[in-house]
């Protein structure tokens, strides 16, 4: 319950600091935000955005490794949490997917471009959307399982794919260049203080909603063990 | 080790036979690759199109025919409920590999097939060099063939096996598909052999990639 209180607090003082501390050229004040060429305002997407897209992945990671367990334990519990986790990830993918389309349509001018980036995270919008359809199409729950881990597991080892293909296809715009280049980050403290506990309230965030959904899944489980 | 190789070609001979019976794959899948092009040739009429936009619509053709034929080979095992059958008399391995073969062998047929017509008939596609298209040819059919046999055989054990294959398949096949192109606009564009390499290398790891997981993976669908 207070550690409830505390994450809204904690993610409540981050969106306010994100949308409203100034950005200047030459950050003199604790509460100064640096002047990122390129980027100006629409630098404090990097709050919201990225912790979405690292979410959307670490849900992935979780699903698969559930996903992997389940297949060498064959326990129930297992695939609760593997499906549980790839609902978050859906629900992170598409909010990482909008943030980074409405940011990409005052940046670089339209709303979809096929950047490097904007392709990996369609891919796993779809990837998302195949392991849904597939659940739903297959009846028993164990089969379910089975299946839908097998089929994250095959769909995941294909994505890493991509990081070799999309360069030679179209050139990246992806602005990680313009904050991270050569080992250098150009965000000063505050932005970097704001960045770090975004990325971490954001992620606390979801394994509070995981926990919740394992918990009402395992219920569920039990009610309709009892109804047979 | 020989004893399942000798299962493999059985599983692959079975298949062979029974599709040679009925020739239900082959006549549907020729017609699919017939009717196709046909309608892509009324749309292009006397337009100009690009070599490197058609070599886009070549694999265009190839992906969705592979996604209207090669799902068959679990799902009439299903439907014909000799699925217990293959379970008694071989082992998972086998039945993989007799089954992989045999979706090699179709739509290795049909992909010649395909890009024979495309070449005859579609006047802009003009390949450059012929050693980089044939490589791109049969490595993407071998990628091809090996993931849509792992997800056919998923498929077999859902509900609604016609609209759910190709929406498994693209993700998966994405990057095959992504390369293939690539490497296809090579040829037509008269690059060097060497020039697609890069290319070749990852058509070459996916493929590697992908049968090792099938191989891994396949037993547990199997089983279900």
């Amino acid at each position: 319950m207070l550690l409830k209180l505390l994450l809204g607090l904690w993610l409540t003082l981050i969106i306010i600091a994100g949308f409203s501390f100034p950005i200047t050229e030459t950050p003199t004040n604790w509460y100064d935000l640096p002047f990122v060429p390129g980027l100006e305002d629409k630098a404090r997407i990097i709050f919201f955005h990225v912790p979405m897209a690292w979410v959307t992945t670490l849900a992935f990671i979780i699903s698969l490794i559930y996903g992997i367990k389940y297949l060498a334990k064959k326990e129930i519990d297992h695939d609760l949490i593997s499906s549980s986790s790839a609902g978050l990830g859906l629900m992170f993918c598409i909010l990482a997917t909008v943030t980074g389309s409405l940011w990409a349509k005052f940046t670089w001018g339209s709303f979809w471009n096929w950047d490097p980036r904007e392709t990996s995270i369609f891919v796993l919008l779809l990837i998302y959307g195949a392991y849904f359809a597939l659940r739903s199409a297959i009846e028993g729950e164990e089969k379910k399982a089975t299946l839908s881990a097998v089929y994250a597991i095959i769909a995941g080892i294909t994505v890493p794919f991509f990081i070799f293909i999309m360069p030679r296809i179209v050139e990246g715009l992806h602005p990680n260049e313009a904050i991270v280049s050569k080992g250098k980050i150009s965000m000063n403290r505050t932005m970097l203080v704001i960045f770090l506990s975004s990325l971490s309230g954001f992620t606390a965030l979801f394994f509070w909603i995981l926990n919740l959904r394992v918990r009402t899944e395992r219920l569920e489980h039990k009610q309709s063990l009892k109804g047979d | 080790m020989r004893e399942s190789l000798a299962a493999t070609l059985t599983i692959f001979k079975k298949d062979l036979r029974s599709e040679m019976r009925t020739r239900y794959a082959l006549n549907a899948l020729l017609m699919f690759v017939i009717t196709t092009l046909s309608i892509i040739l009324f749309s292009i009429g006397n337009e100009n199109v690009s070599p490197e936009l058609l070599s886009g619509v070549l694999w265009i053709i190839i992906f969705f025919s592979t996604m209207s034929g090669l799902s068959r080979t679990f799902v009439s095992e299903e439907e014909r409920g000799t699925v217990m059958t293959l379970h008694l008399i071989a082992k998972p391995l086998s039945i993989y590999f007799g089954k992989l073969l045999f979706n090699l062998l179709l739509l290795g047929g049909l992909n010649i097939f395909t890009v024979l017509l495309y070449l005859l008939f579609v006047s802009g596609f003009t390949v450059l060099n012929y050693s980089i298209f044939v490589t791109t040819i049969i490595l993407g059919t071998l990628g091809l063939a090996s993931g849509s046999t792992i997800i056919a055989a998923i498929i077999a054990k859902a509900n609604t096996k016609g609209t759910l294959y190709p929406v498994l398949s693209f993700p998966i096949l994405l990057p095959l598909l992504l390369t293939v192109i690539n490497a296809t606009k090579l040829s037509v564009s008269g690059a060097q052999f060497s020039e697609s390499f890069g290319e070749f290398q990852i058509l070459i790891s996916y493929l590697v990639v992908l049968t090792a997981i099938s191989f891994l993976l396949f037993e547990y669908i199997w089983k279900e």
